[in-house]
């Protein structure tokens, strides 16, 4: 309905693209896309990793060129050089990983990023503070971009092109990194700078927000386009099928479990990051019981990291009490003894630490499984280890040609298959799963998520740590969230809601027991220095 | 026109054979035309460099016994680079290899035992090992970079053995020569072909190859090598230790070294001399790169620098051409293949000028 308003209100369209091709070696990214925007309009661009969005949004903002087709921007065809020009004709983009100097200040990073149309660096800085409070997302110009929190960042990032004269907004899944409020401010943001003429072209994989937001939907499978749609009044489950094919199984509910005596235990854990832009753990204090999962939501830089670390073991602690298997302190034991005592592991990073890009899955497969009888006197038992790999492949349905690909040259979504796989196949007491399905299609989330709670009901005690709040509502039993490094009480997922936990991941919380103990004891210390 | 290298979606497997095979053809054709500004027929120069030298069963034997001792370097260094572990101490830990093997076998100058030649190649094996371990212990503790304290420790290993053979270690009967008394026969190693000077040294290096071989592709502790070497993070996460690892190929490597060190005094020398090596260690490094740091083809690669340090002699003879012609060649061979590897991860396109893109406004 708003699309009518926008479209009559400016008559005209602002970008058109006609059968846009671009092949990639291998890969045919973009398949005669037709795309249209009209002024004033929030058009969303849907589709799953890897269908081909990016590339689109790339050739529009000129940092490639199709193979193929026409781009109209206001009724004249145009090439687009480079981002420069895309610039000057009005076209800015918000990239998903951002690109700001830590060490600058906001205005510094802007005037950077505009080159000679900077000008004068006082001006500019007022510009941005004017700029900001008319779209609701107050900024300081002179602030450090370290200072700032990602939400705030990404405010940079969209001031920086609306300081320009703006026609184009291009947001590549600008809600990704923010908490639930966050978004909420983002979109009330959007719509305003909508109604004053700038069209957007908002990617994304989430419908919700497209349904909340958008006037209208292009959905791309495969680079091809597969639908338009009004998001508001066609269904979810229509769209999403339009993203992921029909025959794709798209995610059920699972029933909740309690689970039964704590496997691990974590108290207390304080612990400062190596990493001197990393958040240092205060004081953390949770538990994971056999046979549940527990989730812990978070915005990325949290202390996620920093937690993941002491729990695998690739950071040890200086006492072995903080964390505890079935009871038994375990800071001080290395990655390799933690696996001994019934620890899987499935790290963010799936190519470059979950497994190596340049080995084969079956090399792959001995990275972690070592310890399931895959060796013989230091030598590898090289029969085994293939069985192991091949179980691994046919039990989890992973897509390769066969176990000696490289790792590399698997899909994420087949490759995390693969790793989640291989740590649930040696049996684990304790699965630890950080993003489980980041970056993965639908029908391997909805895979991985089945296979989790398989093994949940077999017994074991799962962590999921993830950003993607809607995954952790889905499959967790109990729930917390992260915020510089202090974690929020657990509750179970029924009794809970998205507000709640939304809240806790800005740090509105209760603080636990021990930390109200220590805040006493602190008083305390104070008062008799006195 | 213009020239551009565009990155490949995926490294060529076929061109990171290729580049080794072209890089040598480049130097081929370098050499000649080197040869041809120095005044002579660049075909019959290549001849009496590359093929003169091992035309006769002597010829061979001078192959094998200059192929050894890089042989032994270049594979010790292959397990080192797979865990990219930057070992450039070849030739101090083949110079420190040597010394102790020396000193060990002055102390047996008047043994006739089985059990001396044994004790003296062990002796230089422990002496590389360690000196290897030393710069390992200085990345694990300090954090410092091996490749500046293997390089530093080179020219601390020259240095002690100079200090060694114009002293202590100096042949009191020697007409003050600075060399050691030659060595007792039960210290030296057996000749393998009559009236040469081929001795089983060769076997050892072929033998060190086998077992590299196996080591890296069969056993647990070859795949935490190469874990670590491509991917640390990985490595850290399955649990593999890494200062350990670290300590362990640089022990490897500096044993192999050190045995060729060994092999040099017990072999073809027969004594200790200050220029036991005429810079195996490094020509090791282009080996081992030349060789793909695989085990086959490091003994290819080690044969063909035998050969040049063969024709590098012989031309100084035959063409009346300073010794810096081995290095030279070395140098051509080394350069040829680091631009030709470039070609494994890029390729070349040709760029036309292109027409200056236009708004085209109707």
């Amino acid at each position: 309905m708003n699309r009518q308003v926008s479209a009559t209100l400016s008559g005209q369209l602002r970008l058109q693209l006609k059968g846009i091709t671009k092949q990639y070696p291998g890969c045919l990214a973009n398949d005669q896309v037709d795309l249209e925007i009209a002024a004033g309009e929030i058009h969303a661009l849907l589709g799953e990793n890897g269908a081909g969005k990016s590339t689109l949004m790339k050739m529009i903002y000129g940092v490639t060129k199709p193979d193929a087709g026409e781009i109209i921007w206001q009724g004249s065809r145009v090439e687009i050089k480079d981002p420069s020009m895309a610039r000057k004709m009005g076209i800015g983009m918000v990239f998903q990983h951002f690109s700001l100097f830590e060490t600058l200040t906001v205005t510094e990073n802007i005037a950077l990023a505009l080159g000679d149309e900077a000008g004068d660096l006082q001006l500019l800085a007022k510009k941005i503070s004017t700029v900001s409070k008319q779209y609701g997302m107050e900024l300081n110009p002179d602030r450090h971009i370290h200072s700032l929190s990602v939400g705030e960042r990404q405010r940079v990032e969209i001031v920086r092109c609306l300081v320009q004269d703006i026609k184009l907004l291009i947001l590549d899944e600008p809600t990704s990194v923010l908490t639930p409020q966050e978004v909420e401010t983002l979109f009330v943001t959007l719509r305003q700078l909508a109604t004053d003429g700038c069209s957007i072209l908002f990617i994304s994989h989430k419908l919700k927000e497209v349904q909340a937001l958008c006037h209208n939907a292009t959905i791309l499978r495969g680079g091809k386009v597969t639908g338009d749609c009004v998001p508001a009044e066609a269904g979810a489950t229509k769209m999403a099928q339009l993203m992921v094919g029909v025959d794709t199984p798209i995610s059920s509910n699972y029933p909740k479990a309690t689970g039964t005596e704590v496997f691990l235990a974590v108290q207390d854990l304080t612990n400062s990051s190596e990493d001197p832009f990393g958040t240092s753990l205060k004081k953390v204090n949770f538990s994971v019981r056999r046979g549940e999962i527990l989730g812990i939501a978070g915005v990325a830089g949290n202390g996620q990291e920093e937690l993941l670390a002491a729990l695998s073991g690739e950071h040890l602690l200086d006492s072995s009490d903080p964390v505890k298997f079935a009871g038994l302190g375990v800071g001080l034991l290395d990655p390799r003894k933690r696996r001994e005592l019934g620890l899987g592991f499935v790290p963010e990073e799936r190519l470059g630490r979950g497994a190596v890009p340049e080995m084969s899955l079956v090399e792959n497969t001995l990275l972690t499984g070592f310890l399931q009888g895959l060796l013989n006197f230091g030598f590898i038992n090289q029969p085994k280890t293939e069985q192991f790999s091949q179980r691994i492949i046919d039990d989890y349905k992973v897509k390769t040609p066969n176990n000696r690909t490289a790792a590399q040259s698997l899909s994420g979504g087949n490759l995390q298959k693969f790793i989640i796989g291989r740590e649930i196949l040696q049996n684990p007491q304790l699965l630890v799963a950080a993003h489980p399905t980041w970056g993965v299609d639908i029908g391997a989330a909805t895979a991985i998520h089945k296979a989790l709670i398989e093994l949940r009901d077999k017994g074991a005690a799962i962590l999921v740590v993830s950003e993607d709040i809607d995954e952790l509502f889905l499959i967790s039993d109990r729930l917390c969230a992260i915020c510089d490094g202090e974690i929020s009480p657990a509750k179970a997922t029924l009794e809970t809601s998205i507000e709640e936990v939304g809240r806790w991941m800005t740090g509105v919380f209760e603080p636990t027991e021990s930390a109200v103990s220590e805040q006493l004891d602190a008083a305390l210390n104070t008062r008799s220095i006195n | 026109m213009f020239l551009k290298l565009e990155p490949r979606g995926e490294a060529s497997r076929a061109m990171s054979y290729l580049s080794p095979l072209l890089a040598g053809l480049l130097t081929l054709l370098s050499g000649g035309i080197f040869f041809v500004f120095l005044g002579h027929d660049p075909i019959d120069a290549l001849r009496i460099f590359l093929v003169a030298p091992v035309e006769d069963l002597y010829g061979f034997a001078e192959l094998c016994v200059k192929a050894a001792p890089i042989m032994l370097c270049a594979i010790g260094l292959a397990v080192a680079f797979k865990a990219q572990v930057w070992n450039i101490g070849a030739e101090g830990q083949l110079l420190i290899g040597g010394l102790a093997a020396s000193a060990v076998a002055l102390q047996l100058l008047e043994v006739e035992s089985f059990w001396a030649l044994p004790l003296v190649l062990l002796s230089g094996m422990l002496g590389g090992g360690l000196w290897g371990l030393l710069a390992a212990w200085l990345r694990n503790r300090f954090n410092a970079n091996e490749i500046l304290t293997t390089i530093m420790f080179n020219y601390i290993a020259l240095y002690l053995l100079l200090y060694f053979v114009h002293g202590s270690f100096k042949d009191p009967d020697g007409y003050g020569f600075p060399a050691s008394a030659i060595f007792a026969d039960s210290s030296l190693l057996p000749i393998l072909i009559e009236d040469t000077r081929m001795h089983i040294g060769i076997l050892f290096a072929l033998l060190a190859v086998v077992i590299i071989w196996v080591m890296l592709s069969r056993s647990f502790i070859g795949f935490q090598i190469k874990v670590l070497g491509l991917d640390s993070n990985a490595a850290k996460l399955a649990g593999f230790k890494h200062k350990r690892l670290v300590a362990v190929v640089m022990i490897i490597s500096g044993a192999l070294a050190g045995l060729a060190g060994a092999g040099e005094g017990a072999g073809p020398l027969e004594q200790l001399v200050p220029s036991i090596s005429p810079g195996y260690g490094y020509a090791a490094i282009i080996v081992a790169f030349l060789g793909r740091l695989h085990p086959v083809g490091i003994f290819f690669a080690s044969l063909l620098m035998a050969l040049i340090y063969l024709g590098g002699e012989l031309a100084q003879i035959e063409l009346n051409l300073p010794l810096a012609v081995t290095s030279l060649f070395q140098g051509m061979l080394l350069f040829y293949l680091l631009a030709c590897d470039v070609f494994i991860n890029f390729k070349v396109k040709f760029n036309r000028p292109q027409i200056s893109a236009t708004l085209e406004n109707s």
